[in-house]
C-alpha cells in the first residue's frame, strides 16, 4: 500500500474531460477502480502503456494520464504485443469491450493467452456495442434484445473465463462494477500477474442493453449483478446453478512468460554465435 | 578475410534482410506467405542473435499492430508479407499513416487479384501501396531491380520512415525476391543510416507530440521515458487527443500529405542508362527493369538510341523528373508487370501522353527483352 491518499485527479488527464460516456454508464466504475488499483499497487505512471481498441469502452485510455495508444477495433492485444515484447518493463493494459476483445478481436484473444504474454486484458462486458447503437455482442447470449437482433438473438455466447482458460492464460478472474472493491483487489492481482491475466468486468449500457431489454436504470441493471452473481463455489450455487460466479479461476505461476521465454531465446542464440 | 565476410551470393529476400539489419532493425513481426517468407525466416535467425526481437504473429493484422506497437517504445521496425496479405494490412497501415508512426513494409508481390499467382512474378500491387487505405494521406514506396539495390533501398527504407515518421513500403517481387545474385554488404558507416528524431523537451514541460516544428518533423518520445501522451487513429490535436474540430482535421490532413508531396525531390530516386541522347525511353522498375535495361543495351550495340529510367521511388511519384526528362523522347514505353499502374502515373507526367505506351505482361511470366522489343518496333512502325 502507498502512504498517498487516493486522488483520481492525479491519474486522469483534465484537459480530456469531459468523457463521452452517458449517465450511469458502467465504465467510469471500471475507471476510478482501475486507477485506484495502480494507486495501491504504487505503479510509476511511466511504467504504464495503457492500450484500447474501439468502442466506448476504448475511450478509457484517453482520458488516463499513462502513456495511451487507442488502436483499432479489435486489435488492441496486437498493438499491447509489440509494445511489452518490444520493452518488457512496461506494464500493459488493455481495456477492451466484449466485441472489440471477441468478436473481431477473437484471434488475438486466444493467442495472447496461448503465448502467455505479460499483458492485463480487461473485457469490460456491457454484452452490446453500445458505440454503434445497441447491436448484439458475441457476449450478449440467446434471447436478448438489439437493434441487429428485433425478434431477439439466436447467437450462442462466450462464456469468457472458460475460453480464457482453455487459451492457456495463467490468469482468470470476474467481478462486476457493483462489487467495484473486489474488482479492485482482482485488478491488483491481475496487473501483478507476470503471464496473461484477463479480468472479465460486468458492467452495464443503460443506454442501449437496458433500454432494449427492459432492465431498468443504471442502478436496477447494478442491482442484477449483485443478485446473479456470487462468489466462486458458493452454496448458493447449489440452489442456483444459473448463478455467474466470481473471483479468481486460475491464478498459475509455473507456465513461463512469453517476453522471458524470449530471452532464454536470445542467450540461445548469442551462444550459437560465440 | 574482411573482403570475403562481406561478400553473398544470396536471394532478394536476404538482401532486404542485410538490409534491414544494416538499417538497425530492432523488431519484426510477421506470418509467413510466399514469396516473403525467407524475409522471416532469415529475421528469425539473425534478430536474436543481437539481443534483438522477432515474432511469428497469428496474422497479418497482428504484425502490424505489433510493429507499430514497438515502434512506439523507440524501436526500428518492420514486418514482411506479400499481396494478399498486404491487403490485411491496410487499415493498420492507414493507422501508421494516420498517428504517424515510423514502420517499413516489405510487400515481395506475387500476382492478383486474391490468392492469384503465389510463386509467380507481379507488380499488381503498384496501386495498393498508394490506394489500399481509406482517406487521403500520402504514403513512400521504393523498389529495386538487383540485390545491391535492394540492399540500399532497404535502409534507405527506414532512413525515410524516421524522418517523415511514415510507413514506408518496399515494393519487391518475386522474381527480386527469390533470385540469387551476389550481393556486396558495404561497411558500417559506407551508408548513412538515420536515427529517430527524439524530443529535447524536459521532463514536466509540455510535450505536444504532434506539433510539427519548423522544418516540419515531429521530435518523438518513446513510451516508457518521462512524457506520456495519447496516440489515436482518430483525427487528433497537438496532444493526441481526438478532435472533430474542423479546423484540426484539415491542418492535420494537409500535414500528412503535404510533408512527403513537398518533398518529392528528396525522396525520389532513380537510375538512368543511357539517357543523354535517348529517342526512345523505356521507364520501369522491379525486376522488368532488368529486361529493359538488356534489351536497351543490345538496341545501342546496333545504334538505336534507346535509354532507360529506372524507378526506385514509385509513391511518391516523381512527376516532374518523369516530365522533364521525357521532354524530348519520340516515344516512352513503360515496362511493367500489371494492366498499367505506372504507366498511368506517366501518362499524367509528361507533355503529350499520347506518345507513352505499355509493354506488360500479367501472366506471371517475366517481361523479357524480345517482348519489349515486339512492342518498340511496333511503336516504331518498324512491324515485327
Ligand atoms: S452507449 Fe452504453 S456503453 Fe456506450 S457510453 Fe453509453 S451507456 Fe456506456
Amino acid at each position: 500500500m502507498t502512504k498517498n491518499e487516493f486522488d483520481y485527479k492525479d491519474y486522469i488527464r483534465a484537459r480530456f474531460f469531459p468523457h463521452i460516456w452517458c449517465p450511469g454508464c458502467g465504465h467510469g466504475i471500471v475507471l476510478s477502480t482501475l486507477l485506484r488499483a495502480v494507486h495501491e499497487l504504487g505503479l510509476d505512471k511511466n511504467e504504464i502503456v495503457m492500450t484500447s481498441g474501439i468502442g466506448c469502452s476504448s475511450r478509457i485510455s484517453g482520458y488516463v494520464d499513462f502513456h495511451s495508444l487507442h488502436t483499432i477495433h479489435g486489435r488492441a492485444l496486437a498493438f499491447a504485443t509489440g509494445v511489452k515484447l518490444s520493452k518488457p518493463k512496461l506494464k500493459a493494459i488493455v481495456p477492451m469491450g466484449d466485441g472489440d476483445a471477441l468478436a473481431i478481436g477473437g484471434n488475438h484473444f486466444i493467442h495472447a493467452a496461448r503465448r502467455n504474454i505479460d499483458i492485463t486484458a480487461i473485457v469490460m462486458n456491457n454484452k452490446i456495442y453500445g458505440m454503434t447503437g445497441g447491436q448484439f455482442s458475441p457476449l450478449s447470449g440467446q434471447g436478448k434484445k438489439a437493434t441487429t437482433a428485433p425478434y431477439t438473438t439466436i447467437d450462442n455466447d462466450f462464456d469468457v473465463v472458460e475460453l480464457a482458460k482453455a487459451a492457456g492464460a495463467t490468469f482468470v478472474a470476474r467481478s462486476t462494477v457493483y462489487h467495484a472493491n473486489e474488482a479492485k483487489d482482482v485488478l491488483k492481482k491481475g496487473i501483478d500477474h507476470k503471464g496473461f491475466s484477463v479480468v472479465e468486468i460486468l458492467t452495464q449500457c443503460p443506454t442501449y442493453y437496458g433500454r432494449k431489454n427492459k432492465e431498468g436504470n443504471a442502478a436496477q441493471m447494478m442491482e442484477v449483478f449483485k443478485t446473479n452473481t456470487v462468489k466462486i463455489g458458493s452454496k448458493k450455487l447449489e440452489k442456483n446453478p444459473g448463478l455467474i460466479q466470481r473471483g479468481i479461476f486460475v491464478q498459475d505461476t509455473e507456465k513461463l512468460e512469453y517476453c522471458e521465454a524470449y530471452d532464454k531465446t536470445i542467450e540461445t542464440a548469442m551462444k550459437g554465435k560465440a | 578475410m574482411k573482403q570475403q565476410n562481406n561478400i553473398r551470393f544470396v536471394q532478394g529476400n536476404e538482401a532486404c534482410v542485410e538490409g534491414a539489419v544494416y538499417a538497425g532493425l530492432d523488431f519484426f513481426a510477421g506470418y509467413p506467405i510466399t514469396p516473403s517468407t525467407e524475409i522471416a525466416e532469415h529475421l528469425a535467425q539473425r534478430l536474436p542473435e543481437k539481443g534483438k526481437k522477432f515474432i511469428q504473429m497469428e496474422d497479418e493484422i497482428a504484425s502490424m499492430a505489433a510493429i507499430i506497437g514497438a515502434s512506439l517504445t523507440g524501436n526500428k521496425v518492420m514486418t514482411a508479407t506479400s499481396g494478399p496479405g498486404f491487403s490485411l494490412k491496410q487499415e493498420a497501415l492507414g493507422y501508421a499513416c494516420m498517428a504517424e508512426i515510423p514502420c517499413v513494409i516489405a510487400n515481395v508481390q506475387r500476382g492478383g487479384p486474391s490468392t492469384g499467382n503465389p510463386t509467380h512474378v507481379s507488380q499488381g500491387d503498384v496501386n495498393q501501396a498508394r490506394w489500399g487505405t481509406h482517406g487521403d494521406h500520402s504514403i513512400i514506396a521504393l523498389t529495386a531491380s538487383n540485390h545491391q539495390d535492394v540492399f540500399k533501398i532497404t535502409v534507405e527504407a527506414f532512413n525515410l520512415a524516421e524522418t517523415y515518421r511514415t510507413p514506408v513500403i518496399l515494393l519487391l517481387d518475386e522474381v527480386v525476391g527469390h533470385m540469387r545474385e551476389k550481393l556486396v554488404i558495404p561497411e558500417p558507416g559506407e551508408l548513412p543510416v538515420v536515427g529517430r528524431l527524439r524530443t529535447s523537451v524536459p521532463k514536466d514541460v509540455d510535450y505536444h507530440p504532434y506539433l510539427p516544428r519548423e522544418d516540419g518533423r515531429l521530435p518523438m518520445s518513446d513510451f516508457g521515458e518521462q512524457h506520456r501522451y495519447n496516440v489515436t487513429g482518430l483525427f487528433h490535436d497537438m496532444w493526441g487527443f481526438p478532435s472533430n474540430n474542423p479546423k484540426v482535421v484539415n491542418a492535420l490532413l494537409t500535414h500528412l500529405v503535404d510533408k512527403i508531396e513537398n518533398n518529392v525531390n528528396d525522396i525520389a530516386m532513380y537510375k538512368e542508362y543511357w539517357m543523354e541522347d535517348a529517342e526512345y525511353i523505356l521507364i520501369s522498375y522491379g525486376s522488368s527493369a532488368r529486361s529493359a535495361i538488356h534489351m536497351a543495351r543490345n538496341r545501342r550495340a546496333r545504334g538505336f538510341k534507346i535509354g532507360v529510367l529506372e524507378l526506385q521511388t514509385i509513391w511518391p511519384f516523381p512527376t516532374e523528373i518523369v516530365r522533364e526528362k521525357c521532354a524530348d523522347a519520340k516515344a516512352v514505353l513503360v515496362v511493367e508487370m500489371n494492366m498499367g499502374q505506372v504507366v498511368t502515373q506517366v501518362r499524367n507526367a509528361v507533355y503529350n501522353p499520347n506518345k507513352v505506351f505499355l509493354a506488360n505482361r500479367i501472366d506471371g511470366q517475366l517481361i523479357s527483352p524480345t517482348d519489349i522489343k515486339t512492342v518498340l518496333r511496333m511503336i516504331q512502325g518498324r512491324g515485327v
